[in-house]
């Protein structure tokens, strides 16, 4: 069986630094898998050359055995929180709907049956009555369930997503984790970049411990080994179980 | 009665009419462009190429060759400048557009100036709507018609791009094509409204019209069509009160414009700073 993403021996420069540098994995198939490590380790910087947003110095990446470029439309990508401008005139429904404009392909608009499987996907996260309001309006972790209904509406194969429970509440995250295990369960394979190491062992199958290079991949449980951790963490304290801080934005 | 002279005048004056039509399409395209523009957090790169077209302007004028050309070249040079030096140094991009747009500017103002009279130089730069010729109305109602069209036709690719970009290059649009196709419906713009309002003034009316929709709803395609009819509303009305008045054409429409923006400024219903007031007035009480 062909794996969902085969990387190996990736380095990336990003802003005149390489952030990533000697990384090989490979993810299989209906596998969810977390990236994890300390600030700056590299770890957007690696989702984003995977999806080929930005040139790597060198390596290969290869997903679902072929080029990023054959492949885009089987994959969905959830942007880390403040790369979105929330004052924009835009509605949940909208949002949601561009979900189907991969497929549309250029100038063809969507229609009813479109705006329907939109709020099929809305549904699905819990979402369906606010889906007239203005994007911003929402709390943070409402806007994050309306970004995967977007991944959801694109019916993709391999889901991406980047800091996905910064910043959000409780409920909304533990309904995004459900959702993203169920999606798992029919054969879809995810990515996540996350930094809170406390519930990693419960969200993850497999844990990719970054530090510019890898520090290690295996099983999440394996991972969470302090002696491993305190590899990557060198100038950290790592606290395992600490309470969760919801930062104000 | 001012209003039935210009009523009067309008259905007799073949050069008036001309005015009015180009004024109106030129309020409509500045309206359209003008959303993306600002929501693209672009203000300042439309006040550059505006500018930039100036020199461009100047060259044709002295070859002999359709002036739209000129403009075209050199608006775009200016954009690719300015991407050129804030990706290739510390300069950061506002600091390339103040450098690279009053650079052109000033290039422009020389060659002009070398050309003929200083009328010239004074109608390029502040607009001059009641000399619109029969080929410069034609000009502004094919550059209307294909913006338009690529903004009806592209919309979902335009929405996409300027909300999320990042999503949009993910599923393999190309973003920086769409920005640089976009600059150069912003040239064609600018010099469509060339008599209309003039270069310095043309940045208000990409910015105004817009950033008042903007005020007044939260769907870009409302926000389309209300931009695109408060510039045309602003021309008209600008347009009576040069005509009236002997005033500038520019400064007419743009001062009808900025008019506009602070009606919505103080009562627009969601984002209007009187109701925002007398909420926050309440919700302390």
């Amino acid at each position: 069986m062909a794996n969902a993403v085969d990387v190996s021996n990736l380095y990336v420069s990003f802003q005149g630094k390489q952030v990533v540098q000697d990384v090989s994995f490979d993810l299989q198939k209906g596998r969810m898998l977390g990236i994890i490590g300390p600030n700056g380790a590299g770890k957007s910087t690696l989702l984003k050359a995977i999806l080929g947003l930005i040139p790597n110095d060198s390596g290969k990446i290869r997903i679902l055995d072929s080029s990023i470029q054959s492949t885009r439309k089987f994959i969905a990508y959830v942007p880390q929180r403040n790369d979105i401008d929330w004052d924009f005139p835009i509605t949940v429904l909208d949002v949601v709907l561009i979900g189907t404009y991969p497929s549309l392909g250029l100038i063809k608009k969507p229609n009813k049956k479109h705006r329907d499987w939109a709020l099929t996907c809305l549904t699905k996260v819990g979402m369906e009555e606010y889906k007239n309001r203005q994007i911003g309006e929402l709390s943070g972790g409402q806007q994050q369930r309306v970004f995967l209904a977007r991944a959801l509406a694109q019916r993709a194969d391999i889901f991406f997503l980047d800091e996905p429970f910064v910043g959000i509440d409780v409920t909304s995250e533990g309904m995004i984790i459900q959702i993203l295990k169920e999606l798992c369960y029919e054969g879809k394979t995810i990515a996540v970049v996350h930094h809170d190491l406390g519930k990693a062992e419960s969200y993850f199958d497999d844990l990719l411990l970054l530090n510019k290079n890898v520090i290690h991949y295996g099983h999440a449980a394996e991972v969470l080994d302090p002696s491993i951790l305190s590899k990557a963490y060198v100038h950290h304290r790592v606290f395992l179980n600490r309470p969760k801080e919801v930062p104000v934005s | 009665m001012k209003l039935l002279d210009f009523i009067n005048a309008l259905t007799r004056y073949d050069f008036l009419q001309k005015a009015l039509f180009t004024s109106i399409m030129v309020g409509v395209i500045c309206g359209v462009i003008g959303c993306f523009i600002i929501l693209r957090g672009m203000a300042l790169m439309g006040d550059a190429i505006s500018h930039a077209v100036l020199p461009g302007v100047a060259v044709s004028y002295m070859l002999g060759i359709n002036f739209f050309i000129g403009a075209v070249v050199t608006g775009v040079l200016t954009a690719i400048g300015i991407g050129f030096i804030s990706q290739n140094s510390r300069i950061k991009h506002d600091m390339a557009i103040g450098i690279m747009f009053t650079s052109v500017f000033a290039v422009g103002i020389i060659l002009i100036t070398f050309m003929k009279s200083s009328a010239d130089l004074y109608h390029i730069l502040f607009g001059n709507v009641l000399s619109v010729r029969t080929s410069d109305m034609w000009l502004t109602m094919i550059i209307g018609a294909i913006i338009i069209a690529l903004v009806y036709l592209f919309y979902k690719e335009l929405l996409v791009s300027t909300f999320d970009p990042t999503m949009a290059q993910a599923y393999g649009l190309q973003v920086k094509w769409i920005h640089y196709c976009l600059m150069i419906l912003l040239t064609m713009v600018t010099v469509a409204s060339l008599q209309t309002v003039g270069i310095v003034l043309v940045v208000a009316m990409l910015i105004t019209p817009a950033a008042t929709a903007y005020l007044l709803t939260n769907r870009l395609w409302i926000m389309l069509y209300l931009s695109a009819g408060i510039g045309a509303f602003s021309s008209l009305v600008g347009l009576y009160f040069s005509f009236s008045y002997n005033l500038a054409s520019g400064a007419t429409i743009v001062i009808v414009a900025a008019f506009l923006f602070t009606l919505a400024f103080l009562f627009s219903p969601s984002q209007g700073l009187l109701w925002r007031t007398l909420k926050r007035k309440t919700s302390i009480t």
